[in-house]
């Protein structure tokens, strides 16, 4: 218990950092920023305490925003998926999410691609939807959110085939 | 009450939700209305310290090109320190001394630049003890940056010329028709001067310098050049793109301009306003 504790403190520092002082700067084609930070919402332990997510995941985006000077447009993305996240599992890995007895390294590769790529577009879509804060430029927004979300996407799944090796 | 608290009790997930998403909702509305100190600026003692402390490594990288920039910008002085010499011994003595509007400069360093999002803020290393204020322009050699809005004691924020929120005086080098400078949020390298007359003789390639209209910036501080324009549909403004003269991806350090008679205007406005 305490391993896993110790473990998701680190997790939650170090990809703020790797955040803001490394992926933020990125600016693929000229707007296209991956948002990793987003990993530690989905790799939280699933059956740990909803409460401490939705406070842990708020001062995760407050963190990134405090760098940004974005408000509180990353804090309210990261709530907002910390809230549905237990409805995604449900949808993504079935019963077996009900029973709390799996882990995410175990789970099989399709159910795992549909969880995380669903909570990442919503986290970019609200994302963008506050940064933007209009629909005037909807078209926009709905490119940066394909786009960032697909590069999310390919980062988060290199993140876990590199540091998910040993479990497995 | 007993009900009461049961109903809270089981619903604290749900309320927790709510109140989070207020507190950053609110946030969120906040940055976007100009003019008012925020909560969460990046110029703290947390983020200010680590930016600083980035920084430091990244400016080494680009140490060539920021002497580049100063031998540059000393040559266009002292040329023009020159010709100001010979016009000395022609001319008649102007007493600068009382030259109206008088603007202090101060050197500092960007330690955080955002350039790809709507709403673009820089960080830089002065802040309160350095005598940074809030409304202070930035300039580089190039060009304008932006205006300071939050200030620490060791760091400040400034609202780049590329966000949504930024406006800014600007006129024609030509002629004195003016319009205000603002982004729409797409190019990087592209600004819109908006409101100019239809009267005003616009030509591509043609100079836009600050108005002096504002008591932030000095009149006649380069922005950038004249890319295309349109008319609006009444016929009567001028939307212009300007091909900004600075790589706003790219600062290292800048200038912060102190007006030290903005005092003493707004004062006399205040007292204008009131009687």
């Amino acid at each position: 218990m305490n391993n896993v504790v110790l473990s998701n403190t680190f997790r939650f520092f170090f990809l703020i950092l790797l955040q803001v002082l490394l992926l933020n700067n990125i600016n693929f084609m000229g707007y296209i920023n991956p948002y990793l930070y987003i990993l530690f919402i989905l790799l939280y332990p699933f059956n740990g305490n909803q409460t401490l997510l939705l406070i842990l995941s708020f001062f995760l985006g407050l963190g990134v925003d405090l760098f940004e000077d974005s408000g509180g447009i990353n804090a309210a993305a990261c709530v907002v998926i910390a809230y549905i996240r237990p409805v995604v599992l449900r949808f993504s890995f079935g019963v077996s999410y009900d029973y709390q007895t799996i882990k995410f390294s175990s789970t099989p590769i399709g159910s795992r691609i549909s969880y995380v790529a669903i909570l990442v577009f919503i986290h970019h879509f609200v994302l963008f939807l506050l940064e933007f804060f209009n629909f005037a430029h909807f078209l926009l927004l709905l490119k940066k959110t394909l786009f960032s979300g697909i590069f999310t996407l390919i980062l988060i799944f290199l993140t876990l085939a590199l540091f998910n090796r040993r479990s497995r | 009450m007993q009900q009461i608290i049961n109903f809270l009790i089981r619903n604290k997930n749900n309320i927790l939700f709510l109140l989070l998403l207020s507190v950053s909702l609110f946030l969120t509305i906040q940055s976007h209305s100009y003019q008012k100190s925020k909560f969460i600026s990046s110029a703290n003692f947390v983020s200010g310290g680590i930016y600083s402390w980035t920084s430091n490594i990244n400016t080494y990288f680009n140490l060539e090109e920021y002497n580049l920039r100063l031998l540059e910008e000393n040559q266009r002085l002292r040329t023009r320190l020159a010709t100001y010499e010979d016009s000395l011994e022609i001319k008649d003595f102007t007493d600068t001394s009382s030259y109206e509007g008088s603007y202090i400069f101060r050197a500092s360093e960007v330690i955080n630049n955002n350039y790809a999002k709507v709403d673009n803020y820089l960080t830089l290393k002065s802040g309160s003890r350095e005598g940074i204020e809030r409304d202070m322009g930035v300039v580089t050699s190039k060009g304008i940056v932006g205006i300071v809005e939050n200030v620490s004691p060791n760091y400040s924020t400034v609202i780049s010329i590329l966000n949504s929120n930024s406006r800014i005086n600007a006129q024609l080098k030509k002629s004195n028709h003016f319009g205000t400078l603002v982004w729409n949020g797409e190019d990087p390298n592209v600004v819109q001067l908006i409101d100019v007359p239809a009267i005003a003789p616009v030509t591509k390639g043609d100079t836009i310098i600050t108005g002096g209209r504002s008591l932030i910036f000095p009149k006649g501080i380069p922005i950038g050049d004249i890319i295309d324009y349109e008319l609006d549909q009444s016929e009567s403004y001028y939307t212009i793109n300007i091909g900004l003269f600075n790589d706003m991806t790219n600062l290292g350090y800048v200038y912060i301009i102190e007006n030290t008679a903005q005092e003493e205007i707004k004062e006399l406005q205040n007292i204008t306003k009131d009687e």
